[in-house]
């Protein structure tokens, strides 16, 4: 090594060796909680198809959980980015019923002079509930971030002020219903452009089955495109030498993936299709993961999170960062409450009131750490789905309210402690 | 013939794709000071960490036999019971505890769980006597310097009625005067009969106090050697497999012209507003020049370079920064980057590195743009400059995906380095660049200093080891109390002069 000059970029380095595949245990077993989590998902699915004799696998109660779960899920990218800086986000759950509230009074509750009126106008209104969103979570970052009040104190405080500015702003009533646009943020399904498709030979009870084409058309084409990547990166991380997972989990995986999708699309498309709101999330979560896996500012999030005073002197701008992520919590605040209120197709003084708990239990299932530094958007994403399909399942079985959310609890510490066993094992 | 106190017989441990040991014996002799040497990563504290109960008694393969009974530890209170007390690489106190909490935590003077103070005081101040420490028992640990510390670590250690002390790397972050203390309290518990063993890469320490050393070379033990035996020579060649004929390579220095000058500098201390910790400092590197700063422990030499450093240390900082003549702005670390300043902390854990993260991360995150458009980090390129910088620093590891807080200490200092040598600053300021790592990765070290100022690059390096500055710069600074105390050409200098203005300074300042 003494011959060698110190020098940096990326091209020094570039000396090829032999690219090898792992072995397939190794690689389980290093993506074990990934996998784990997926699979307990699936299993619960499968657990609670059983116990509703069939209903949760129906293409209706599918489309259903999802537009239940909706804001949970958007909510809980925003809050896998706060929890994995280190800090806590309790005023999300007012903070959307705040916006919800104030959506509905720009849409329909306030009489605006005739050269206001474009306010009321569902885009315009849309786009003032998310600045306003912003501007909150920035409000709140700005003391976390260059103040440095707790996170926890400063929600806190924000989640009474916000919960008591929507009674006031709703004067304690309900507000609705909303106009038609709006309301197709969360009851609207895309429209079938190419038309439907009907299958005839899996006509049951003489009824047929009638797909949503587009739907159809639009999950081939993510498989296809999601294959086409990952053979890409693999045959990159193969040209230049470095190790890849074994050629029979990678098919595996991806086989699985698909097939999961395409399971999902039937499902849909057999009942009414892509719901609007699965569309937005989805852009959202796709934008989320690429945000924390492939872009500096989502590296500098996790170096943050895993110590503060390392990342400052790494030249990292931590308040700066900090300030950003509860803005961008506060937007998506906003857009849940909008799909809340949508969804209700109307504004209600208790709307949100609690679902930041769901939210926090959603990141924390999904495997972040409460000290910061450890979490994925997938994880959170497939941790809201859990508490999702819970609640569902759970409410078709007919079990009461007090024992779901006592089950709820379990579950969420059942979750925290085998990471944690996890962890401790492999170290 | 004395008797053995201790004996491990084939002791194996693997961690998941690592075996740290295999087939390790060692075995101590009642009231001998035994020293345990190996290169970084070579198995040393995860030996002791067995011996002590850090892991578990079932996580491990072999036998401990202690005073002639086969021992099976499951934490480390059993092993203390036992008399066995360790004092990890990195100390283990409670920064906002006084001294005397500090000492009896977890075994607290108390009836019926209330603390006697009294009884607290007394016994801090009594054992605070043992080990030479001259200071309140009421005093926050916080408040004191790390020799001190290591002595608290002490205290707290015959508090336990240690029988057998295990001092993993106690002098690594000490001044060599405070080393000296350490070295002889080790030798008077010696007459007392106390058993210690001692992990260390100082071998001059080693030669002086050890009765046997034991080497250890990738996670097995490769001879045990006897007092008449120990030189340093002998113990590098055990170590590394192979003689190190100089310790420093050779240097000729193509010195030009002055690229980087501090002006002025005065910083006071982050929460006492009236003190001031670093007065007038004025100093200059040129391009292809290694300078170094002498000093004690607590001289202000950190605290100078951090607070140069985009103001990362104290408060109503005032002087001038300049790079190529153009005055700069280092107000912020960022800014300080940007203007291709680098600085490599001392305190690995806290300021340098994401303990959960791994290699690779850590390395790129002061130089995200290197490997990165439009805010898009290009997984590949990050991946070839984690590799090339994990060879240039020759880290011991799996792979550049090993967990960083999973590293042997002086690995983890070869990560903080590889780090700021990937953001290829032109002014590389290196903080104690060498503390807890093993002789020979230390000649790598400063091979790379070498190379880096060949380029033309500025070094400035911070050192409590005084033959090292000696050794690897051009020239020298003296701090003393926050004051620049002396500047000397490498090849005037040595370490008489070097002490004798530090004396000055202080005969002046009183
Ligand atoms: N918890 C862990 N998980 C995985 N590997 C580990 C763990 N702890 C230690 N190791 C590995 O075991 C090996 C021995 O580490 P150890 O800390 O004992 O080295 P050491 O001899 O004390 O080195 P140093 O002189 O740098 O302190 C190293 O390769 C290290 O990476
Ligand atoms: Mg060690």
């Amino acid at each position: 090594m003494t011959t060698e000059t110190a020098s940096t970029g990326p091209g020094a380095a570039a000396q090829p060796t032999q690219s090898h595949e792992l072995s397939l245990v190794g690689a389980l077993r290093a993506n074990m909680r990934d996998y784990g989590l997926l699979l307990a998902l699936i299993l619960i699915m499968l657990f609670f198809q059983y116990f509703t004799n069939g209903v949760l696998f129906k293409p209706v109660n599918l489309t259903n959980i999802i537009l239940q779960n909706s804001y949970i899920i958007v909510m809980s990218l925003g809050m896998l980015l706060v929890i994995v800086a280190g800090h806590i986000d309790l005023s999300v759950g007012s903070v959307s019923g705040f916006v919800g509230a104030l959506a509905a009074m720009l849409m329909v509750g306030w009489d605006f002079p005739p050269e206001l009126a474009f306010l009321a106008h569902p885009l315009i209104a849309g786009a003032i509930c998310l600045v306003v969103g912003a501007a909150i979570g920035a409000a709140q970052g700005y003391i976390i971030a260059y103040h440095r009040v707790p996170a926890f104190i400063v929600t806190l405080a924000g989640m009474l002020i916000f919960k008591g500015l929507s009674l006031a702003i709703l004067a304690g009533k309900s507000v609705g219903p909303f106009p038609a646009e709006f309301q197709m943020l969360s009851a609207g399904f895309i429209p079938d452009v190419i038309g439907p498709t009907t299958l005839p030979w899996l006509a049951e009870n003489g009824q047929n089955v009638v797909l949503h084409t587009t739907t159809m058309v639009i999950a081939i084409l993510a498989i296809v495109g999601m294959a086409f990547s990952s053979i890409r990166t693999r045959a990159r991380r193969k040209a230049r030498g470095y190790d890849v997972e074994p050629f029979s989990l990678f098919v595996i995986k991806n086989v699985v993936i698909a097939a999961l999708v395409l399971f999902f699309a039937y499902m849909l498309a057999s009942y009414r299709g892509l719901p609007n709101v699965l569309v937005v999330m989805g852009v959202l979560i796709a934008v989320f993961v690429f945000l924390t896996k492939r872009m500096t500012f989502g590296r500098r999030i996790y170096a943050l999170g895993g110590n503060l005073k390392a990342a400052a002197l790494s030249g990292i701008k931590t308040e700066r960062t900090t300030f950003y992520i509860f803005a961008i919590m506060g937007a998506l605040a906003a857009l849940a409450g909008m799909i809340y209120a949508a969804r209700l197709n109307s504004a209600t003084p208790k709307a949100g009131q609690g679902l930041e708990l769901d939210v926090i239990a959603a990141v924390f299932i999904g495997g972040a750490s409460a000290l910061g530094g450890v979490g994925q958007v997938a994880g959170a994403v497939i941790g809201a789905f859990i508490m999702g399909v819970m609640n569902n399942g759970m409410s078709i079985m007919g079990v009461n309210i007090d024992w779901q959310q006592m089950i709820k609890g379990v579950v969420l510490l059942a979750a925290v402690f085998f990471d944690l066993y996890n962890k401790n094992r492999s170290a | 013939m004395t008797k053995t106190i201790l004996e491990m017989r084939g002791i194996t441990k693997t961690f998941p794709g690592v075996k740290a040991l295999s087939d390790v014996n060692l075995d101590v002799r009642e009231g001998e000071i035994h020293a345990i040497c190996g290169e970084n990563g070579a198995g040393k504290s995860t030996l002791m960490k067995v011996l002590s109960g850090v892991y578990p008694s079932g996580s491990y393969e072999g036998q401990i036999v202690y005073k002639g009974e086969e021992q099976h530890f499951k934490s480390i209170s059993d092993s203390e019971h036992k008399g066995i007390v360790i004092i990890h690489q990195e100390l283990a106190l409670v920064p906002l505890l006084s001294i005397a909490e500090n000492i009896f935590l977890g075994n607290e003077q108390a009836k019926g769980g209330v603390i006697d103070w009294d009884e607290t005081r007394d016994g801090a101040r009594k054992l605070l006597k043992m080990v030479g420490l001259n200071e309140d028992p009421d005093t926050l640990i916080t408040n004191i310097g790390v020799g001190k510390q290591q002595l608290v670590e002490i205290a707290k250690a015959l508090s336990k009625q240690v029988q057998l002390l295990i001092l993993d790397e106690p002098t690594a972050s000490l001044s060599e005067k405070d080393s000296q203390a350490l070295i002889d309290l080790l030798l008077e518990f010696k007459t007392q009969g106390i058993t210690s063993i001692i992990i260390s890469h100082k071998l001059n320490e080693i030669s002086r106090v050890a009765d046997r050393v034991t080497v250890i070379r990738d996670g097995r033990a490769i001879e045990t050697m006897d007092t008449q035996d120990i030189t340093e020579d002998r113990i590098i060649t055990s170590m590394v497999g192979r003689s190190l004929d100089d310790r420093y390579p050779a240097r000729t220095p193509q010195v030009g012209d002055v690229v980087f000058e501090v002006r002025n500098w005065n910083v006071y201390h982050p929460q006492h507003r009236e003190r001031q910790i670093i007065r007038d400092v004025s100093i200059n590197l040129r391009k292809g020049e290694v300078v170094g700063i002498a000093g004690l422990m607590g001289s202000g030499r950190t605290e100078f370079a951090m607070s140069v450093f985009g103001k990362s240390y104290g408060q109503k900082i005032s002087g001038e920064v300049f790079v190529n003549g153009q005055k700069i702005d280092t107000s912020t670390v960022d800014k300080a980057i940007r203007n291709g300043i680098a600085y490599a902390t001392e305190d690995r854990k806290t300021y340098g590195l994401n303990l959960i993260d791994h290699i690779k991360h850590n390395t790129t995150i002061a130089n995200l743009i290197g490997v990165s458009k439009w805010g898009v980090i290009d997984d590949l390129a990050e991946l070839d400059a984690a590799n090339d910088y994990r060879k240039k620093t020759n880290i011991r590891s799996s792979s550049v995906y090993q967990v960083v807080g999973n590293l042997s200490g002086g690995n983890q200092q070869k990560v903080v380095l590889s780090k700021w040598l990937y953001a290829n600053p032109d002014v590389l300021i290196l903080d104690e660049p060498t503390r807890g790592i093993d002789v020979g990765a230390k000649y790598e070290i400063y091979t790379i200093i070498n190379q880096l100022a060949a380029q033309g690059k500025a070094i400035l390096v911070i050192s409590s080891e005084m033959p090292e500055l000696l050794g690897i710069t051009d020239r020298l600074y003296v701090m003393n109390e926050g004051r620049i105390a002396g500047e000397m050409p490498t090849s005037e200098a040595s370490q008489e002069k070097i002490m004798r203005s530090i004396v000055r300074a202080e005969g002046k300042a009183s």
